[in-house]
């Protein structure tokens, strides 16, 4: 055991300057947002900018965003069981195990919004009251740590398997990865049903919702891996093929062709007659009145658009700068719909019609960096400690 | 060597040693806002129940907990009682918005009667103002002057609260059941008992509910020490909260605090089960409109253009 630690803090505290750059910036970050949620702690929600009208803000917004990434490590999974493709195989471990920080980053998201965390037991079974099935949030309790639960199975399981030298059993490491294939849809259908089944939000009371996490998710998702996989590449820590490039780039390139889609025929039904439920689409897109969400929204269908030409351009492509920008403005586009244009506009006009706006406030936005920090460092160091016992280099005597 | 490629060399034992122990130091610093904490930690508080799982001697205990509480951070004698809803009852109320001026009088009686905060200002009742010809809330103003209240030449004014839904879109999300209809058709909250997730408050299609942002705060002089424990009780920072028909008084055979408030008789309040009361003989004579009637929360609140 001791011996096994003391592996795993080599590893960790040995890199380039890049890499202690990288971890000690993130870890910064970190302490910050900390600083700024214990404030929020003793004098409340009242340092955020959300108030009665807009309830929700920016975490729950990026927990919407994050819930659909970890769902995505899926997209990556599937190609390798279903195509047979041995090229993808080799990196499904880096998109769970992105998984795993992105599901603790969507928890993190939904605690710190809480106004009494000290009353979280309250959310346990038996021991507190589970107010299931009827609160969609409850189900999503389940679904999010139950997703949590499978990807840190299966990526234990194979990177012990990997240690030991042995390959992993095929049919206990198939069956759990079945398994969260089918779970990992649930996790942002459930999150979209939140909202969804809100009769009084006619914003988000819209059956095209939860398609809509589907294909933005299936966009962002792998679009943000493939991200991983080049850096990783570029700086030999792993070797990725052509071939994988291109599949996850087809991937990424059809559910953005879809989202867009699904964002026209969106915009279409409710500003084609508009009726008094389109107010909140159109006040968002500054059709009527003016929101200060307005521009973010544009820049978002502007870096969508550009991003999936990009994809569409053959020549383009062959070079992988260019997958990686495009790949960048898939991300942005998509945070921002997510992030800004989903969550925050449900909620203006209020429904008694009050246009008010939101701005997150400092304290509030540090704390948001400070999630993703924290998330983006655990990756860091699971990726980092995976590495080796992948490429052989950290094994058993 | 092969042996020695595992172990930590004596620097990298103390690299290591020393980012785990900058890190702790940083950490304490960085939570230092914490020292701050006022509300000392109560073993018992925390460990409370939902108000629905309680016994009666639970109940008294907490109760005797709270009025010591309040006693002692307000310096007035405060009593919090549990009237259980009445059999036979279900509480409805009709606004007549042929009558209403929009003075408001009945957002501050309310504010009062349920020792609301001040600070940050938690009102439960809304005035819309509308322009004559329209009922379109979206073009409404809650937030006109003093000065233009009372213009019912030119606009209706249109108070709305808590619909006490009779299928309540606010239980239904609650993830830990904080907040639940009674058998009188009052919607409470269990503000020991709510997380703060503030799921409600995104369900709730008639903005009936607010949230404790900030500790709220009461001027001593301005408690009001009569109070029930599902109702008016001071509430705390981080839960959710809202009209109640003032069950600390309806229960007890009184009016809401709203009904007698209103200078022109525009608030009728009573029980809808009871076919000789004033809301009843409204609501069966009158033209009443219930407020998005097609989303099917079934409110007990209804509205009438009368100028009777
Ligand atoms: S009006 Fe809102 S707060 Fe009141 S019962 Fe209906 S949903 Fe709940
Ligand atoms: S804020 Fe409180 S009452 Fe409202 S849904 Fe959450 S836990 Fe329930």
């Amino acid at each position: 055991m001791i011996n096994l630690i003391s592996k795993f803090t080599k590893v960790l505290i040995n890199g380039n300057k890049y890499y202690i750059l990288w971890v000690t910036f993130l870890l910064v970050l970190v302490l910050i947002g900390l600083h700024a949620y214990s404030r929020q702690l003793i004098y409340g929600l009242y340092t955020t900018g959300m108030g009665d009208e807009v309830s929700w803000g920016f975490y729950i917004a990026n927990f919407a965003f994050l819930v659909g990434m970890a769902a995505a490590a899926v997209m990556i999974v599937i190609p390798v069981y279903i195509f047979k493709d041995k090229d993808v195989k080799k990196i499904v471990i880096f998109a769970e195990l992105f998984a795993i920080a992105a599901v603790i980053m969507c928890l993190s998201f939904v605690l710190i919004d809480l106004g009494r965390i000290d009353r979280m037991w309250h959310l346990i079974p038996i021991i507190g009251i589970f107010h299931w099935p009827e609160s969609m949030l409850t189900w999503d309790v389940i679904v999010l740590n139950g997703y949590l639960f499978i990807n840190i199975f299966v990526c234990f399981y194979f990177l012990y398997k990997k240690y030991h030298n042995q390959e992993p059993k095929t049919w206990i490491y198939l069956s759990v990865v079945f398994l969260s294939i089918i779970w990992a849809p649930s996790i942002h259908t459930v999150t979209a049903f939140l909202f969804q089944g809100l009769g009084g939000r006619p914003f988000w009371h819209s059956p095209l919702i939860a398609p809509r996490f589907l294909s933005s998710a299936f966009s962002a998702g792998p679009a943000f891996i493939l991200i991983v996989l080049i850096l990783l590449d570029k700086f030999k820590a792993i070797h990725i093929s052509e071939h994988t490039i291109k599949r996850i780039r087809q991937i990424v390139t059809i559910c953005l062709l879809i989202n867009i889609f699904f964002f026209f025929s969106e915009v279409f039904a409710d500003l084609y007659m508009p009726t008094s439920h389109s107010i909140n689409l159109a006040f968002l897109l500054g059709v009527k009145g003016k929101s200060i969400l307005t521009p973010w929204i544009r820049l978002s269908v502007a870096l969508s658009i550009i991003a999936a030409i990009m994809f569409l351009t053959p020549k383009l492509m062959k070079n992988n700068v260019f997958v990686v920008i495009a790949c960048i403005l898939t991300d942005i586009g998509i945070w921002l719909e997510k992030g800004l244009g989903f969550v925050i506009p449900g909620f203006i006009p209020t429904p008694l019609g009050d246009f008010v706006q939101y701005k997150p406030t400092f304290n509030e936005v540090l704390i948001t960096i400070s999630v993703w920090a924290g998330g983006l460092l655990l990756y860091t160091i699971l990726v980092k400690i995976a590495l080796p016992i992948i490429n052989g280099e950290i094994r058993k005597e | 060597m092969g042996d020695n490629k595992n172990k930590l060399s004596r620097r990298e034992f103390l690299t290591a040693a020393g980012i785990g122990a900058a890190t702790c130091v940083a950490s304490a610093a960085a939570i230092s806002p914490l020292l701050k904490l006022t509300n000392k930690f109560s073993l018992e508080e925390f460990l409370q129940k939902n108000y629905r799982e309680l016994t009666p001697e639970d109940k008294k205990r907490i109760f005797k907990r709270l009025e010591r509480e309040i006693s002692k951070k307000y310096g007035v004698k405060a009593k919090i009682s549990d009237p259980p809803p009445l059999k036979g009852v279900k509480y409805a109320m009709v606004i007549n918005v042929g009558r209403c001026i929009g003075c408001r009088k009945c957002v501050y009686a309310c504010m009062k009667e349920n020792n609301n905060s001040r600070s940050p200002q938690v009102q439960y009742i809304r005035v819309m103002r509308m322009e004559k010809g329209k009922i379109d809330l979206e073009t409404a103003v809650h937030d006109y002057p003093e000065s233009e209240a009372g213009q019912t030449d030119k606009y209706w004014y249109m108070p709305v609260q808590c619909h006490q839904c009779e299928d309540p879109p606010c239980v239904k999300v609650c993830p830990v059941s904080a907040t639940w209809k009674e058998p009188d058709g009052i919607v409470v909250v269990d503000y020991n008992w709510c997380i703060g997730c503030r799921y409600c408050l995104a369900a709730c299609p008639y903005y009936g509910r607010r949230f404790n942002w900030a500790e709220p705060q009461i001027p001593k002089n301005e408690l009001n020490p009569d109070m029930a424990y599902l109702s008016n009780r001071p509430r705390y920072k981080g839960n959710a909260e809202k009209c109640t028909f003032c069950l600390q008084r309806t229960r007890n055979g009184r009016y809401t605090a709203c009904v007698e408030a209103c200078p022109t008789g525009a608030r009728k309040f009573g029980n809808l089960l009871d076919a000789e009361s004033e809301v009843r003989k409204i609501i069966d004579k009158e033209r009443v409109f219930i407020l998005k009637e097609e989303l099917n929360t079934i409110p007990k609140m209804y509205y009438v253009f009368s100028k009777a």
